[in-house]
């Protein structure tokens, strides 16, 4: 063979890698999009379930999600933004640091089910929470902190050090720094950050298992404190718990997400390259 | 040696040191007030050091250990108490590449004003106008003040870094190897700023040669290893050193 045939013939073998590696996530779009079009209607978005969820719509899960999200922002965000500042602009290399570097990557290696049940255990029963949106929305906020870290403090130290260099020898205090340089040129990356972050957080169905989601619920929660349905939840409940459920409403269901998701998603992508084009170094 | 009684600055028996890592030995130097003084010396001599200790900007680093004394108008700037953000407004610095923030021309000169007391519109106006012209940039930049920093050459940049020093109205402006990334049109420039600028202010330059240093020199310290060799007034470094070891730097022999 000649290396021209060799080369042709190793191009192709990477492409068809390529194409298999995103083939799943295009039929998994195309099959939520096809089958899941058929359930949606205005109805489906805004009205109450009935029926034990097989008729009715999925308005309380949306709602659900909309609130633990941002419950989950609530805390998160700051918590994060604060613990990335820290780490990056304040925290000196010693052995608290590097302890918190070590449980940080660890926090993102538990598995969600874990953090559900340390929920459960913490705010539920220990601080008497209950089943609701406060303790869900805190156990979610408990895993998305590590990715809002971790990210913020990525596109923290992107910024040239020589930047804090200029704000410390014209008599800036190193916050003065921060806020007036630091933080702006590092917001895009922080933006993505935070919305991947909680993106993960509205998709996840174990964390809220035993601290919030309601299995029937065909109400809005009245307080803080009231249990709600949410959106993965509902559609681990409608696929695998209630039997004769028709497909159109799991699929549907799984097409709300999706799409709730996966616009978030576009949001964060769209922000980054749109600030990029925007620097100025 | 400059008297005493007229230096702005004086170091009396300064030794720093990184670590274990001496940099700086048994400095004794006084720089004379509103004049040009030149720090020079081979890579890894300690000048850039000496140079951040006035503005203690070294404070940065960890684990360093600094021993004598620091004086800018008689007082110790290493005393404890020291306002250290006041005393970098009274000793502006200026750095190798030119280091723009990001924003705007107007952005990049008032950050320092707008950092501390000045607020009022019509104040920052006049300084950023005054600044701008003391920097030689002015009438370059001057029908666009609001156009991003970073567009301009490498020159202007770097004039624009001295205006936004200037913009603090130091007492005393730092330059650590200020033209070493520019044209020598651009070094002409900020040369002839400097030179106009020490009637108002006090400068000490770290030259990215010995010829720049020969030019602007009214008082000029050559450093070797951490050891301050040589120091005198004018070019007399340049032209009649008394130690040996200055006399071979300065004519090439080593460097």
């Amino acid at each position: 063979m000649s290396r021209q045939a060799i080369q042709r013939l190793g191009f192709a073998v990477l492409t068809i890698v390529a194409v298999l590696v995103v083939a799943p996530i295009f039929l998994v779009v195309a099959v939520v999009v096809f089958r899941g079009l058929q359930g949606i209607s205005w109805e489906f978005l805004t009205a109450m379930p009935r029926d034990g969820m097989k008729a009715g719509g999925i308005f309380p899960a949306i709602v659900g999600t909309l609130l633990l999200t941002s419950g989950t922002a609530l805390v998160a965000v700051p918590m994060g933004l604060g613990g990335a500042i820290y780490l990056s602009e304040y925290a000196h290399d010693n052995w608290l640091t590097r302890a918190v570097r070590l449980a940080l990557v660890n926090l993102a290696g538990i598995p969600s089910i874990v953090y559900g049940l340390f929920g459960l255990g913490l705010f539920v029963l220990f601080l008497r929470l209950g089943t609701s949106v406060v303790a869900g929305s805190l156990t979610l906020a408990m895993m998305t902190i590590p990715v809002i870290i971790s990210t913020a403090e990525e596109a923290l130290r992107a910024v040239p050090t020589e930047f804090r260099t200029v704000n410390l020898s014209l008599g800036g205090s190193r916050w003065q720094g921060i806020r007036r340089i630091v933080l702006p040129q590092a917001l895009p990356g922080i933006t993505t950050g935070i919305i991947l972050g909680l993106l993960r957080a509205a998709g996840e169905t174990a964390p809220i298992l035993f601290t919030v989601a309601a299995f029937y619920m065909p109400q809005l929660p009245r307080s803080p404190l009231d249990q709600t349905m949410a959106l993965p939840y509902h559609l681990y409940v409608i696929s695998t718990q209630v039997p004769n459920m028709p497909g159109t409403i799991q699929y549907g269901t799984a097409l709300v997400l999706l799409a709730l998701v996966l616009s978030m998603n576009i949001l964060a992508s769209v922000i980054r390259t749109y600030f990029r084009r925007r620097r100025q170094w | 040696m400059v008297d005493p009684i007229s230096a702005k600055i004086r170091f009396e028996d300064v030794s720093y040191a990184y670590g274990k890592d001496t940099v700086l030995r048994n400095i004794k130097l006084g720089i004379p007030s509103n004049h040009i003084t030149v720090l020079f010396g081979p890579a890894g001599s300690g000048k850039s050091t000496l140079l951040r200790l006035i503005n203690r900007l070294n404070d940065l680093a960890d684990d360093t250990s600094l021993t004598g004394r620091v004086l800018l108008d008689d007082e110790d700037i290493y005393a404890a108490g020291t306002d250290v953000a006041a005393l970098r407004r009274r000793v502006g610095m200026v750095f190798a590449l030119p280091l723009p923030l990001p924003g705007t021309i107007r952005y990049n000169v008032l950050y320092g004003p707008t950092l501390g007391s000045i607020q009022k519109q019509a104040d920052l106006d006049s300084l950023l106008v005054q600044s701008l012209q003391r920097a030689a940039l002015w009438d370059e930049v001057k029908d666009r003040l609001d156009s991003p920093a970073n567009r301009l050459s490498g020159g202007q940049q770097q004039r624009l870094c001295i205006a936004r020093s200037l913009a603090q109205q130091p007492e005393v402006l730092l330059l650590d190897e200020p033209t070493s990334g520019l044209d020598p049109i651009s070094t002409a420039k900020v040369e002839e700023s400097l030179m106009e600028l020490e009637r108002e202010c006090t400068i000490v330059i770290v030259p990215h040669s010995v010829q720049q240093g020969a030019r602007l020199s009214d008082y000029a310290a050559f450093l070797l290893m951490g050891e301050l060799v040589e120091q005198g007034p004018d070019k007399q470094l340049f032209t009649a050193p008394k130690d040996k070891r200055t006399e071979d730097y300065v004519t090439g022999r080593f460097g």
